[in-house]
């Protein structure tokens, strides 16, 4: 190896005008042009608009930390000012004074979140993942005709839906209860498919040496198939998450002791310019929890999301 | 290969009978029960209620009764709301859905041209206005018709304007608002997709294609990038038309339920008008199922017309 090496010209050994002459002459790639066909121009243009809506996009978010910073004199100024002046958490002590006076403590909504989310959340892995894996790599009679009907179901949105599933959500007897808002949101279309599109990515061979060893299926779902997909399962978890965050489950449940957090902050919200300060801090909340998870988890996501295209 | 590698000694030679079939890819079908039974009961089940549904006069009391096609008749000819309503709902299609689809690829294709580190932030700020949740509230702010609004307090500063402007109660700035309030919105699991899809068209295209006479980056775009990425192309179109359809929320947290003079109306809020405020179920699902219609009927033609893309 050192032998050839020493045969050759390194082009960084040769003295600094030599290696310009070459450059200029093309003879040898440029430093700059580390990318092909990226022009200055071009690049100017794109990161312009970029940089401009890069500022819309981010204005209202800047707004939301820091309106959650300023004093009630502060939010109520005028001329308004998007940049806080003078820094404070009075905002969230508030907010956490008026919790400590609802009538139903905040400690149950928060369980409440936590439980409808967090079921929701493993409870959809699980099902679809079951789901996905015979879809991905078994062939069976029918599941063309399965495939297709959770892809269609991701052409249309849950308000076509809305009105018999409250009557179905009804007739099960499951109204008022956690289950009416997590079993809906098990059979979320997109979840399969994802976790279809990147079970389709596993080597068959994976699954056959599990197979002579004498592994049944189960075994190799669980055992073989889930261990090499977790990105998957954290993307449909963060997705999940999103879809159950919001939700002020205000539809189906009917005991205050029931309701997630969503609920009792949008009351919080709802409470006008007495409560600005506070309603302030609760945006701010809602905004950067699921920023938050996205963050942590985006790798992962953004590697699930490779395998999302779709096949005509 | 089959999973189940003894097939039935009558299997052969006749067709397996439909016990034969449930009992050789056993494994297979109670891996999906679990999932298809819910989905059944969640999403197949709704779709087909709400077209029976449809077809009668139904206010969850009292048992449905049929009056065939009279909630359709009504919804298209007499109901003026509906009208505007579905004129609103397909102006946000035809304005958000391409520009949102078009701004989604244009700024993933900007951001794939930066390193790691850029990227990560550039992809959170345009990523994040759609998953915090209800936090478009803030937009409440912004535009409140009162000088302390920060877009009348802005413009007020810079002479621009006499006097504040009642953005959400003027029928002429409802619509514009919401649809620019919709697309910072609107940059969702398609963008991820988008993002995620241009990381993956390998770089020796790129390098092969300049051999080829492959001169700018325009060209390199539509030649090499587009073809390579067709099938994150078609799910970012299902993902954003399905979305631009959808409006509701919004326009009901700013302009509110009714807007003035309708202006803010969309299928989806005049739906929940009738399911929600009226219980006119019946009335409701006509609408329903006219929107199923729209999304599914509007994503399979986009659908047809993406395959074509590079053929």
């Amino acid at each position: 190896m050192s032998e050839i090496v020493k045969g050759q010209v390194q082009i960084k050994d040769l003295p600094p005008h030599l290696q310009r002459k070459l450059r200029r002459q093309k003879i040898v790639p440029s430093l700059k042009s580390k990318k092909l066909n990226r022009s200055v121009a071009g690049n100017a243009l794109l990161f312009t608009i970029m940089g401009i809506c890069a500022v819309f996009m981010v204005l209202p978010l800047v707004m939301i930390v820091n309106n959650a910073l300023k004093p009630l004199d502060e939010l109520f100024q005028y001329p308004p000012k998007i940049f806080v002046r003078n820094p404070h958490l009075e905002n969230f002590t508030d907010l956490f004074v008026l919790m400590n006076t609802s009538w139903v403590p905040f400690s149950r909504y928060l369980m409440n979140t936590v439980i409808i989310t967090g079921l929701g959340m493993v409870g959809h892995v699980i099902i679809a993942s079951l789901a996905a894996y015979p879809l991905a790599k078994h062939r069976f009679p029918g599941m063309g005709v399965l495939f297709g009907m959770a892809v269609l179901s991701m052409m249309f949105s849950w308000q076509v839906t809305q009105i018999p599933q409250y009557a179905i959500i009804s007739w099960l007897g499951i109204n008022n209860t956690y289950w009416a808002l997590v079993l809906p949101a098990f059979s979320f279309g997109m979840g399969l498919y994802l976790m279809k599109q990147f079970m389709e990515q596993l080597p068959d061979s994976l699954m056959e040496s599990a197979r002579i060893q004498g592994a049944n299926e189960w075994q190799i779902f669980w055992k073989i198939v889930m261990p090499n997909v977790k990105p998957a399962w954290l993307t449909l978890a963060i997705f999940q998450f999103q879809q159950m965050w919001g939700n002020t489950g205000s539809l189906f449940l009917r005991d205050e002791q029931l309701k997630p957090m969503q609920f009792a902050l949008q009351q919080i919200t709802a409470g006008g310019a007495a409560r600005a300060g506070a309603a302030a801090a609760v945006t701010f909340i809602i905004a950067a929890v699921p920023i938050t998870f996205f963050l942590i988890c985006q790798s992962s996501i953004l590697e699930t999301m490779t395998t999302s295209g779709m096949k005509e | 290969m089959s999973v189940m590698t003894n097939p039935s000694a009558a299997g052969k030679y006749r067709r397996p009978s439909l016990w034969a079939t449930l009992k050789k890819h056993q494994a297979s079908y109670l891996m999906v029960a679990p999932y298809y039974i819910l989905f059944f009961f969640f999403t197949v089940l709704p779709v087909l209620m709400s077209v029976v549904v449809s077809f009668t006069n139904w206010n969850m009391l009292e048992l449905p009764k049929f009056v065939g096609w009279s909630n359709y008749t009504k919804l298209l000819i007499e109901d003026d709301i509906f009208m505007t309503s579905l004129k609103n709902t397909l102006i946000f299609a035809v304005v958000t859905g391409p520009v949102s689809y078009l701004l989604c690829l244009l700024f993933a294709w900007i951001i794939n041209e930066f390193n790691r580190g850029l990227r990560t932030v550039l992809t959170l700020i345009f990523y994040a206005p759609s998953i915090c949740g209800n936090a478009y509230m803030v937009w409440n702010l912004i535009l409140t018709g009162d000088r302390y609004g920060y877009l009348n307090g802005i413009l007020l500063k810079l002479d621009i304007i006499n006097e504040p402007i009642l953005w959400m109660q003027t029928e002429a700035y409802i619509l514009p608002v919401l649809i620019i309030v919709q697309l910072w919105l609107s940059l969702g699991t398609g963008f991820l997709s988008f993002i995620a899809g241009l990381q993956t068209v390998d770089k020796s295209m790129y390098e092969a294609a300049a051999i080829d006479g492959i001169k700018n980056r325009w060209q390199e775009l539509w030649f090499v990038t587009l073809p390579a990425m067709k099938p994150q192309l078609m799910f970012g179109a299902v993902m954003q038309i399905t979305q631009s359809f959808a409006v509701a929320d919004i326009s009901i947290a700013l302009a509110g339920n009714p807007s003035v003079n309708y202006a803010g109306a969309t299928v989806v809020t005049h739906l929940l008008d009738y399911g929600s405020t009226r219980l006119d179920m019946g009335y409701a699902s006509a609408i329903a199922t006219i929107l199923f219609l729209l999304m599914v009927g509007t994503n399979k033609v986009i659908q047809k017309l993406l395959g074509r893309v590079g053929e």
